[in-house]
């Protein structure tokens, strides 16, 4: 069967929404909720967050998170476990987005064979250096028909862009700005010149852009020079509030597709 | 075999540079630059003058009688406590305060636990008028208050760290995060042998200075430049990987290794990575960790809070995995024994990280002419508070 997120960028070019949460967040047993509610309310791929102890690419929010998730006693064991039948209830691309020693310590080869048994598509760990994949992880990759999302930054150069898109085959996680997440919040005329940068390199592979997206503005401005967008610590401060799962996911999800919700 | 950095970072299977995109150009740019630089003749003068006339080496290797009687072997006590700013530290902050100015950075991070490496690089950056913020876990602010006030004296920003239980580690976190958020005009001087590729090479390189004036000081009091042991303690592993460096080659040489058991190891309270550790990936590199079985990082636990790190540098990894140095740990309650020994008996105050090297020697066994260096890297200035407390108790 064809990749998901392949045939995800195949339909639908443009305006991809893709949304990051952390596995066992806000509630231990969410996890499955969270996903069936972002499919209904309009998301187009799911980013599962793998909480860490120390997430280093990661701003409060998202780190608060994972301290909670870790708390809850989330681990990459259960959240297999608790994903087992996922692939019953949605059909959109599902991500695992971790941090190395996590999956190091799952064994990487195991790891990606479960992913692949329960459905997942892709995996990001932003610690793990393309080199060392080459050179150790990608048969374990390929074999089990999962994409590894590399990132960019405004300070990766064109030479290694290069090899990035050489060695993907999914999509090309576009860090707006060199940041933490949800470090930044608006799109400067920087960050434009380095979407248009990139958006002109002609890349193999589709872009989306992520860090510092939160609401229908930001979206939007990401979108004119990329396939889509990522919101992530936004979307982890909606799941906070008050309210039910399903309230809190439509009305995000609403507000980042609603213009009109941000003026 | 060789015990060195290979090209790609690696020491054995252990190193390397595990670190998000975002920092990939500045620790690139460091990996392409630092050898160069810091081989440069120009490097080598600025960098050994300042050594000599401004942290004040070379430091003195003094032979203890007394404890050479107690223990029944020729003990030699490698005097780190005297540099300026009080430890082994500002060897290397020093020279990557010159890297950082070669490398055209304008402000500098650096992470400490104790203080000493906070402090070290406070005072070169008041030397260079650099910016300079130390990450310092909450925990850490309030118990070692009178380096937090140095560091401010000396002009830097202390920044509490909040995060996780609010020590080292958590320092370490939020220093990288800077740095991920300034890619561009900063430095992020690492204090111990861990941390992405080149740090722990670089690390080791400007700690180095400690055996290579060993090798001269141990030739000119014994006639031999090789001792049959020489003694550190190990948190990260900065000061036993500069007391390491030129004898690693020198196999008859006997390297010890001494990590903090805290409570001991058989305890939950305990910083002794190669007892409780394994493989895993933090900070930036592969080394020996303490984690759950999951991969989530434990807090460790010792009396001195320049130990409490739960993993050490790839380099030591090595040398636990190779056989080539003995590890081994000595408690809370041996340190504290260990330190007012040395006070009674010789008149220096060790820092608790040194007190660890030398609770050591209760352990081992040594021939009356065998020659021991046991590496003081530091004072135990900072350290009065908990000494006093636990004297007091004591008596």
């Amino acid at each position: 069967m064809e990749n998901r997120i392949n045939q995800l960028f195949k339909e639908k070019p443009n305006n991809i929404l893709s949304v990051y949460f952390t596995a066992g967040f806000p509630q231990l047993n969410e996890t499955e909720e969270i996903i069936v509610e972002l499919e209904k309310s309009g998301a187009d791929l799911i980013e599962i967050g793998i909480p860490f102890s120390d997430p280093v690419a990661d701003g409060p929010t998202i780190q608060k998170s994972s301290d909670k998730a870790l708390k809850n006693g989330m681990s990459i064991k259960l959240l297999f476990e608790q994903l087992k039948d996922i692939r019953q209830k949605v059909k959109l691309p599902l991500v695992l987005m971790g941090y190395f020693n996590n999956v190091l310590q799952y064994g990487v080869e195991d790891f990606c064979r479960k992913a692949n048994e329960i459905g997942i598509d892709g995996i990001i760990l932003p610690d793990l250096p393309l080199e060392v994949y080459e050179n150790e992880y990608r048969p374990f990759f390929e074999q089990n028909n999962l994409r590894n999302i590399f990132l960019i930054t405004p300070q990766t150069s064109e030479a290694r862009i290069r090899k990035i898109d050489d060695l993907s085959n999914g999509f090309i996680y576009m860090v707006s700005s060199s940041s933490t997440t949800g470090a930044k919040s608006n799109v400067t005329e920087q960050q434009e010149a380095y979407f248009k940068r990139i958006q002109e390199m002609n890349l193999k592979n589709p872009r989306l852009v992520g860090f510092g997206i939160s609401n229908n503005t930001t979206f939007v401005n990401s979108c004119r020079y990329s396939h889509g967008a990522i919101v992530g610590s936004a979307f982890i401060k909606a799941l906070s509030e008050e309210g039910s799962i399903s309230q809190n996911v439509k009305k995000f999800i609403d507000l980042i597709h609603s213009s009109e919700e941000n003026n | 075999m060789s015990y060195h950095v290979d090209q790609n970072g690696y020491y054995g299977r252990f190193g390397g540079a595990f670190i998000p995109e975002m920092m990939y150009p500045n620790v690139d740019g460091l990996r392409n630059r630092y050898l160069e630089i810091i081989e440069s003749e120009e490097f080598r003068k600025e960098y050994t003058d300042l050594l000599r006339d401004y942290v004040g080496r070379p430091s003195p290797l003094y032979y203890s009688n007394r404890l050479s009687e107690q223990y029944g072997a020729q003990i030699y006590l490698k005097r780190e406590d005297l540099n300026h700013t009080g430890s082994h530290k500002i060897n290397n902050t020093v020279g990557q305060i010159l890297l950082a100015k070669r490398l055209g950075k304008k402000r500098i991070i650096a992470e400490t636990g104790a203080g000493q490496h906070g402090v070290a690089t406070a005072t070169v950056c008041a030397r260079e008028g650099l910016q300079c913020i130390v990450y310092m876990g909450a925990l850490d602010v309030s118990r070692q208050a009178p380096n937090v006030e140095k560091m401010k004296m000396l002009g830097a920003e202390v920044r509490p760290v909040y995060s996780g239980n609010q020590t080292l580690k958590d320092a370490t976190n939020e220093a990288i995060r800077d740095w991920i958020n300034n890619p561009e005009d900063t430095h992020y001087i690492i204090g111990s042998v861990v941390g992405p590729h080149p740090y722990p090479d670089m690390v080791a390189r400007f700690q180095a200075v400690i055996s290579e004036e060993m090798r001269q000081q141990l030739k000119e009091k014994t006639g031999s430049e090789l001792p049959n042991a020489v003694i550190a303690c190990v948190g990260g592993g900065s000061n036993a990987a500069g007391a390491f460096y030129h004898f690693l080659d020198d196999e008859e040489v006997k390297l010890i290794a001494v990590e903090a058991a805290g409570k001991g190891v058989d305890t939950d309270e305990s910083a002794a990575t190669t007892a409780l550790g394994k493989t895993g990936v933090l900070h930036g590199s592969k080394s020996l960790l303490m984690q759950t079985e999951d991969g989530q990082v434990i807090e460790p636990y010792s009396i001195s809070a320049g130990l409490d790190y739960p993993g050490i540098g790839p380099m030591h990894a090595n040398l636990y995995e190779t056989g080539r140095a003995k590890f081994m740990s000595v408690t809370d309650e041996e340190t504290l024994e260990a330190a007012y020994n040395l006070t009674e008996k010789e008149g220096i105050i060790p820092a608790l990280e040194s007190a660890h090297a030398l609770a050591a020697l209760e352990k081992l066994k040594f021939g009356p002419d065998e020659v021991v260096v046991v590496n003081i890297s530091g004072r135990g200035d900072k350290d009065m508070e908990t000494y006093l407390k636990h004297f007091r108790a004591k008596q």
